[in-house]
């Protein structure tokens, strides 16, 4: 037998597995959007001029943006003490990021109904030393989305993070340091520029997955924060509208995909090993 | 000689570890208090909301079904992605660049999209059973774990001994056995371990598969918690958090931890 037939042998069932039963149902998903007997491009005019629809494709745009950010500085910083932890400190550190990475979305965003809630330990605690005399409501508002997305997000940014910033050679800073740089020239022009694709991973990661989030935005932001996931699922499962919700469904692979393109094609440019 | 790094930023890297322990820790609280609704810190404490989660029926056949669930996609995902992933590493020339992308694709198309294209074809249009249908949908679900984790495995193991027991006369079936698979264990329990607890985790694909008597416990929660709000949700939560920490051993003593930040 030839090493090519043995090879397409032992790929063929996982190939096959994920051409029929992922490419080929996302592509009748996509191909549904432009079945309409009203034009093939109906669906989307209606997406794109309903004022509703908008709202809630900017408003998932503005969480996963701000998450996003959030996720970059807090991340940014923790890894930077992370790497820099002697050996017995770093280990309990990445076991305190891991922990939560591995605990499911459920029960994290259900921590926050727990903190943020009308009765929540948060309200109990104000209310205790008398910092507020009724208990605010926090959920269902986009801060809440957000603060429980960041959380969500982040030990997947510090994670990422370390193992940038371990790669980054001591020597490239000792280096610099010994030419004369300030610490902070070195950090802007020998240490940020070598993270620089490590940070573009780790957004891409953030964006894209607080954009189709669906148990956080369900949870915690319920009807009035309607982002597109739960729209997704509202559009298919509530009101049986699947043009609808296919449109959605194509919306949110384009801006994932054209995410992870565009910031693909920004890493190979900026940086500074390969270039 | 490492410069020191600025007491304000370890401060901050502190606060950043209360703020992600924090949480969980409020949950294990809020689930041993002995009143009757969430709170912390707990006052008195009680296992009995763990006793009751073995009372509601709901939870105790959702647990069972993910349990199984997370099993067998991962078995299915493994059986077929490790042939994939050895053929990868092993035939790299003569496979095409695009079909390690094609493993992966499953990370790259937002969930929520995967699990309501898979109800609309496989549930519906090709009439599959809800078992089955989660089952396929689990098991693409972790496909890029299995291929991409024993594919590290595979890639640091040299093939040469493989060839050496071949031409001393081993059948290839068995030298791939009997030679490669032992050499990559530690690979294929962390991939294993790591794909069984997406799986068991997973939200945005079950949601659109589950249907009338066949839920998994992520959907049961998230059902429960639209309804109640009692401490009996907080140890569900606890008791999966102690399959994290079981699920994390395991990957220590295989891979290591730092594998996760590579």
């Amino acid at each position: 037998m030839s090493s090519r037939l043995r090879a397409w042998l032992l790929a063929t069932p996982a190939t096959l597995l994920v051409l029929v039963f992922l490419v080929l149902p996302v592509l009748a998903t996509l191909a549904t959007t432009f079945g309409d007997p009203k034009g093939p491009f109906a669906p989307y005019a209606a997406f794109f001029t309903s004022k509703f629809r908008m709202a809630v494709l900017w408003r998932t745009m503005e969480v996963a943006v701000t998450t996003t950010l959030i996720s970059l500085v807090v991340g940014f910083a923790t890894a930077w003490v992370v790497a820099r932890a002697p050996r017995r400190i770093k280990s309990i550190m990445i076991i305190a990021a891991v922990f939560p990475l591995l605990t499911g979305v459920v029960v994290r965003s259900f921590a926050w109904l727990v903190i943020l809630g009308k009765n929540g330990i948060l309200n109990d605690a104000l209310l205790r030393i008398g910092a507020i005399s009724e208990p605010l409501s926090m959920l269902y508002t986009q801060g809440a989305v957000v603060v429980a997305m960041v959380y969500l997000f982040v030990p997947l940014m510090v994670l990422t993070l370390v193992g940038v910033l371990e790669a980054i050679p001591q020597d490239l800073t000792e280096a610099a340091a010994s030419l004369g740089a300030t610490p902070s020239a070195t950090f802007r022009q020998v240490i940020l520029p070598m993270a620089v694709p490590g940070l573009i991973v780790g957004a891409v990661l953030v964006f894209t997955g607080s954009f189709t989030s669906y148990a956080t935005p369900q949870l915690l932001g319920g009807e009035r924060q309607m982002m597109m996931g739960t729209f997704l699922y509202q559009r298919a499962m509530v009101m049986f509208d699947w043009v609808g919700a296919s449109t959605i469904a194509a919306v949110m692979v384009v801006v994932t995909l054209a995410t992870v393109l565009a910031m693909s094609h920004l890493a190979r440019r900026l940086n500074p090993v390969a270039g | 000689m490492r410069p020191r790094t600025h007491p304000l930023l370890l401060a901050f890297a502190g606060l950043v570890f209360v703020f992600l322990l924090g949480p969980l820790v409020i949950i294990l609280g809020a689930a041993l208090s002995d009143t009757s609704f969430l709170t912390f810190p707990p006052r008195g404490l009680t296992l009995h909301w763990f006793a009751n989660v073995f009372q509601v029926e709901a939870f105790k056949r959702t647990m069972l079904t993910s349990f199984l669930l997370a099993i067998g996609g991962t078995a299915l995902s493994m059986t077929i992605g490790i042939p994939a992933a050895y053929a990868l590493a092993r035939y790299r020339i003569v496979l095409p660049r695009a079909l390690a992308n094609l493993f992966v694709l499953p990370i790259l198309i937002p969930e929520i999209v995967m699990g309501f294209s898979l109800m609309k074809s496989l549930a519906i249009g090709w009439g599959m059973p809800i078992v089955a249908s989660l089952l396929i949908g689990h098991a693409l679900l972790v496909l890029p774990y299995c291929v991409r984790v024993v594919g590290a495995s595979l890639n640091a193991f040299d093939f040469s001994i493989e060839e050496a027991a071949v031409s001393l006369g081993c059948p290839r079936w068995r030298a791939f056995f009997i030679v490669v698979l032992p050499n990559v264990k530690p690979g294929i329990i962390a991939g294993f371990i790591l794909a069984f607890i997406t799986s068991l985790n997973d939200v945005s694909v079950s949601i659109f598969l589950t249907g009338p008597g066949v839920s998994t416990l992520p959907i049961q929660l998230l059902a429960h918690m639209e309804q109640f709000f009692d401490p009996t949700i907080a140890s569900v939560s606890v008791l999966l958090m102690f399959v994290t920490v079981a699920v994390m051993a395991v990957v220590e003593r295989t891979l290591g931890l730092t594998f996760l930040t590579k």
